[in-house]
C-alpha cells in the first residue's frame, strides 16, 4: 500500500514530453528531494527579493554621500578581487562535494566542504577587516546615507555567509555522524543551492556596488 | 498490490532538480559541467574587473557592460551549479524563477525611477530649510 499506487491508477502514463516523467503529474506525486528542492528554491527567491529592496535602497542612496567618502574613495579593487575568486572557489568545491555526496564518498565529502568552508572563511575574514578599517577611520554605517546602504546591503551578504558556514560544518558532522541517509541528502541539497545563491547575490554586489561604483 | 506498475525510478535523464543532476550522471560529465561553469565565471568576471579599470569600452556604456557581464555570469551560475534546466521535474523550479526575477525587476527599478523623479521634483533641500517659519 504505497500512494504511488493511487495515482497510477487516476493519472494516464505519458502525458508529460518524457513518458514517466513526474514533472508534469505522470508517474505519480513527485519524489520527495524534488519538493523539498522546490520548496527551498521558493525560499532563496523570497531570499532574492529581500536583497532586491536592500540594492534598491543602495541605488537610490549611493550619492547621498553627506560630505563623507564616497564609493570611490573607500573601495579597494584588489580586495573585492580577490573576495571574488574565494567565494567563486568555495562554490565550486561545493559542486564537487554534490558529486562525491552523489558516490556516498565519505572522505571526498569532508574534503571538498572543508575546503569550500576555508575559501568561505578567507571571503569573510577580508569583508570583515574591510568592515573594521571603515569603521575605525569614522567611516561607520552612522556616517552617510550611502555608507548606511553599503553596510546594510554587503552586510546582510556577509551575514548570509557566516550562516552559510555555520550550516557547512553541521553538513560536515551530520554526514560523518549519520552517513548519506536520504533526510541528511535532502539538507545538503538545500544547504548547496543556499551556497550557489549567496554566490549569485555577490555577482550582483561586486558589480553594482564595487565595479559601477567606482566607474560612475 | 503488486499488479500496479513499479513508480519509475527518482532519477531519470533529463529529469532533475536543481543540484541533482550529477546524481545521474557520470563522474567525469559531472565535474566537466562543474569546471565549464568555473571556467566561464571566472571569465566573465574577468571581463567586469578588466572593463572597470581600463577605457576598452566606452566611458558612458561602462555601467551598462557591467550589468550585462553580471547578468550573464547569474545565468551561468544558475545553469552550471544550480542546475536549473526546464526539464519535467523543473518546470516549476523555473516558472519560479521567472516571478521572482519579476518581483525584483519591479522592486529594484521601480524605487529608482520613483525616487529619481521625486529628486527631480521637490524643491532642494536648502530652499526647503528656508521656508520654515
Amino acid at each position: 500500500m504505497t500512494f504511488v499506487d493511487l495515482s497510477a491508477d487516476v493519472l494516464p502514463l505519458g502525458t508529460g514530453s518524457h513518458a514517466g516523467a513526474r514533472g508534469h503529474g505522470a508517474g505519480g506525486p513527485a519524489p520527495k528531494r524534488i519538493v523539498v528542492g522546490y520548496g527551498f528554491w521558493i525560499f532563496i527567491l523570497s531570499d532574492f527579493v529581500i536583497f532586491s529592496c536592500f540594492f534598491a535602497a543602495y541605488a537610490v542612496l549611493a550619492g547621498a554621500t553627506a560630505g563623507g567618502p564616497d564609493a570611490r574613495q573607500i573601495f579597494q579593487p584588489g580586495d573585492v578581487a580577490i573576495e571574488t575568486a574565494a567565494l567563486l572557489l568555495s562554490s565550486f568545491v561545493c559542486g564537487l562535494a554534490t558529486l562525491a555526496v552523489a558516490r556516498e564518498s565519505q572522505l571526498w565529502t569532508q574534503v571538498a566542504l572543508l575546503v569550500s568552508g576555508l575559501f568561505g572563511l578567507i571571503f569573510l575574514a577580508l569583508e570583515g577587516r574591510e568592515f573594521a578599517d571603515l569603521v575605525l577611520r569614522g567611516d561607520g554605517p552612522t556616517r552617510s546615507a550611502f555608507l548606511t546602504g553599503f553596510f546594510t546591503l554587503v552586510g546582510c551578504h556577509g551575514l548570509h555567509v557566516s550562516m552559510g558556514l555555520l550550516w557547512l560544518g553541521t553538513m560536515m558532522a551530520q554526514f560523518y555522524a549519520k552517513g548519506f541517509r536520504p533526510n541528511i541528502r535532502h539538507r545538503f541539497l538545500c544547504f548547496s543551492l543556499f551556497w550557489h545563491a549567496l554566490d549569485i547575490i555577490w555577482v550582483a554586489i561586486f558589480s553594482l556596488v564595487y565595479l559601477v561604483g567606482t566607474v560612475l | 498490490m503488486s499488479e500496479h506498475p513499479e513508480p519509475p525510478p527518482d532519477t531519470l535523464p533529463d529529469d532533475s532538480a536543481p543540484g541533482d543532476e550529477a546524481a545521474a550522471a557520470g563522474l567525469a560529465r559531472g565535474v566537466r559541467g562543474y569546471l565549464i561553469g568555473l571556467f566561464l565565471a571566472v571569465l566573465l568576471t574577468a571581463a567586469s574587473f578588466g572593463i572597470a579599470g581600463s577605457h576598452v569600452v566606452y566611458g558612458p556604456a561602462i555601467p551598462i557592460a557591467i550589468a550585462a557581464l553580471a547578468v550573464g555570469q547569474m545565468g551561468i551560475h544558475l545553469v552550471f551549479f544550480l542546475h536549473l534546466t526546464t526539464a519535467p521535474d523543473n518546470t516549476n523550479n523555473a516558472m519560479a524563477l521567472g516571478f521572482g526575477v519579476l518581483i525584483c525587476g519591479i522592486i529594484i527599478f521601480g524605487s529608482v525611477w520613483i525616487m529619481a523623479h521625486l529628486n527631480h521634483n521637490l524643491m532642494p533641500m536648502n530652499q526647503l530649510l528656508q521656508m520654515q517659519p
